[in-house]
């Protein structure tokens, strides 16, 4: 088992035919992920490495069945690509692309709540969701993961998740399903909507779970963990140095007024009983720990 | 990017916000000249981005020429919480009545717009907050429905203004949602929100932030606002050459790609004793260019005293980092050691490209510790 992508996920790839989308399509292929079509309405009936292109995405869906959009497009066409995924009939739609203005995420966000409640967005800015042996969709390195499970791993940041997979591979452990939700300040699924899905997942044994300052996205974690997750969960939060007022990159990663503290987050994390890494290098003896006391 | 005062007052007046008139000066016979032109009494206003201006001393009312070259002069070059003073706001006083406070923002936890109004302005809104959070009224904007003028009354009215400055302030909140929405501002604020004794309703103060990603829809805003924002050297030079660079005061550089992994590499070197001298996301795309431009960057900061390279290849190839480490140190003539860490994609082919380099100028290490452990020892602990 694994959460939102395993062997039957079907993959359109909404950018397939520029240079990144190329890229990372056919990385994806290459792992196994069945990438069965890509877009471009001025490419229409053309082909990718053998991979056909439709003008919509409905008519890849009508086409090929895919129940998945991967959206790789520049950020002034990004939000109108996801609600055309939506529209067009995948349940999930993964979005890697980064800088889209934040009124148009708060815009697209709520266009899916409301028209489309039953298709899920990853992203935007996310790193993409992988579970080995699968499949896999975005940018994340497949060779530090490992198949298997019982571990799986959420993140805003991309490097982090991938030092995560690292760390847990190293030690033996492999994961079920690895999630990047992206560091952007309105991600369409939440650190909750993955925690209660792996809550849920039977092969899912721990959580590995990494946030990183700004916002309050990890304080709403830690209250939903409290009553809703009886799984362990093994957080690390990064930019616990960060000066405040600073902006470190990602959109959401500010420091306002004693808010959003990497500390805070760390407390309440740690106050609804996960272990918490001091820095990434600890999170594979923790989840082993955590892993042992689950007997 | 965060607007002066003087900046957020042009932008409001854009949207047909009302604001008081005056100008912007940078000397002292400037500031008499525009206090001149607006009519006495003026008050003379520091342009700084940090709160607290008028406890500072930066906020002055003069009535006369003579006081208006007694405060331009007292004010210019002040220093107000690390902020030196270069620019002067100067607009005709206004009467006051009442203070209000009114503001937009995206909240991110609501996933909708958030607009503030309270009848208690003038003062620390997140103070107003905390003591007294009935103060405040809220409401949330659904950005598919926007704005409607029934819903701004019965805002206004929820907030127990002066009933005077109901019509005004239903008014100018419509504009301040109008200039949020259309210049895809993160943040505009207005405190205070003034009522004056005849009755209008005007700006007193402009907090105004753009968002960075959305410049592509407002060139011209952008071009008359930019290049303003207070950096120093290192990250002006490390915007010019668009890079992710944060100052920090310590003496171990750092580049990592990835915001995440740049903050915890932050957070590494101040666990292992350290001092970082920045925060630097090299990106995706970390070619030689890039990793050059990073290297000059880091290498004219004179605090430094080793660097700190940590990759973890995801979207960027390692081996690409090892090339462009390796001519960018033939292209920057570093004047301290690098420390490499490469791990994910291609990380074997680009460590052996960095093996043939290896010297006490150029170290490999196997992880994240201890390359920071190695960086931190190098740079001479905590000096």
């Amino acid at each position: 088992m694994a959460i939102w992508v395993d062997e039957n996920t079907t993959v359109v790839v909404q950018g397939l035919t520029g240079t990144q989308g190329r890229f990372y399509g056919l990385m994806n292929r290459d792992y196994g992920t069945k990438v069965v079509a890509g877009t471009n309405p001025r490419k229409a009936g053309t082909d990718v490495d053998g991979i056909p292109i439709f003008a919509t995405v409905k008519e890849a869906v009508e086409a090929t069945g895919a129940n998945t959009s991967f959206v790789i497009v520049p950020a002034q066409f990004a939000a109108d690509s996801v609600l055309e995924a939506a529209a067009g009939g995948v349940r999930l739609i993964v979005c890697v692309t980064e800088h889209i203005p934040a009124h148009d995420q708060a815009l697209m966000y709520n266009r899916l709540k409301q028209d489309y409640p039953n298709v899920r967005l990853l992203g935007p800015n996310c790193a993409g969701i992988l579970s080995p042996g699968k499949a896999n969709i975005g940018f994340t390195p497949t060779a530090v993961s490992k198949p298997g499970g019982p571990v799986g791993v959420v993140s805003r940041s991309g490097t982090l998740a991938y030092q995560a997979l690292y760390e847990l591979s190293a030690s033996g452990i492999g994961q079920t399903t690895c999630v990047g939700i992206g560091g952007d300040p309105v991600p369409g699924t939440s650190f909750i909507d993955v925690l209660a899905a792996f809550e849920q997942d039977p092969e899912t044994k721990a959580i590995v779970m990494i946030g990183e300052i700004g916002g309050s996205a990890e304080e709403e974690a830690a209250e939903f963990i409290k009553d809703n997750v009886t799984k362990p969960v093994v957080a690390y939060i990064a930019g616990v140095t960060a000066p405040p007022g600073k902006k470190m990159g990602h959109a959401g990663a500010i420091v306002s007024g004693g808010k959003g503290t990497a500390q805070a987050k760390m407390d309440a994390l740690a106050a609804v009983g996960a272990k918490v890494a001091q820095n990434p290098t600890e999170i594979g003896d923790l989840v082993k720990q955590a892993l042992a006391e689950l007997g | 990017m965060d607007l002066f005062e003087y900046q957020g007052k042009q932008y409001f007046a854009r949207y047909g916000i009302p604001v008081s008139p005056g100008g912007v000066a940078d000397t002292v016979d400037e500031a008499v000249s525009v206090a001149d032109q607006v009519g006495y009494p003026v008050v003379v206003k520091a342009q700084v981005q940090v709160g607290g201006r008028g406890k500072a001393g930066g906020i002055k009312l003069a009535n006369n020429e003579a006081e208006v070259r007694q405060h331009a002069g007292a004010i210019l070059g002040m220093d107000i919480k690390g902020h030196t003073v270069h620019r002067l706001w100067i607009e005709k006083a206004s009467d006051i009545k009442e203070e209000y406070y009114a503001s937009f923002t995206l909240d991110r936890s609501k996933k909708q717009h958030l607009g503030m109004l309270s009848a208690k302005g003038g003062v620390d809104i997140e103070e107003v907050a905390a003591t007294d959070p009935d103060a405040i009224a809220k409401i949330w904007v659904n950005p598919v429905a926007g704005l409607d003028e029934a819903t701004v009354r019965e805002w206004v009215k929820a907030a127990n203004l002066n009933p005077e400055a109901n019509e005004g302030a239903v008014e100018i909140l419509l504009k301040l949602y109008h200039c949020y929405i259309e210049g895809d501002a993160t943040l505009v604020e207005i405190n205070p929100l003034i009522l004056t004794p005849d009755g209008r309703v005007h700006a007193l103060d402009a907090k105004v932030s753009l968002d960075e990603a959305a410049r592509f829809r407002h060139a011209d805003v952008w071009d008359t606002f930019e290049g303003l924002e207070p950096r120093d050297e290192r990250e002006r030079a490390a915007y010019d050459l668009g890079l992710q660079y944060v100052g920090l005061d310590g003496s171990v550089g750092i580049i990592a790609n990835g915001a995440g992994l740049a903050m915890s590499t932050v957070d590494i070197v101040n666990q292992v004793g350290g001092k970082p001298a920045n925060f630097l996301d090299i990106g995706g795309g970390a070619n030689a260019d890039h990793m050059a431009n990073a290297l000059s960057v880091i290498n004219q900061d004179e605090n430094v005293r080793a660097i700190f390279i940590n990759i973890f290849g995801g979207i960027t190839r390692c081996d690409e980092v090892a090339k462009g480490i390796v001519q960018a140190m033939q292209r920057v003539n570093l004047n301290s050691p690098l420390i490499v860490r490469l791990d994910g994609t291609n990380a074997q082919e680009g460590r052996a490209i960095l093996q043939q380099h290896e010297s006490e100028r150029l170290i490999m290490k196997p992880d994240m510790l201890s390359a920071a452990q190695t960086a931190v020892e190098i740079a001479g602990g905590k000096a």
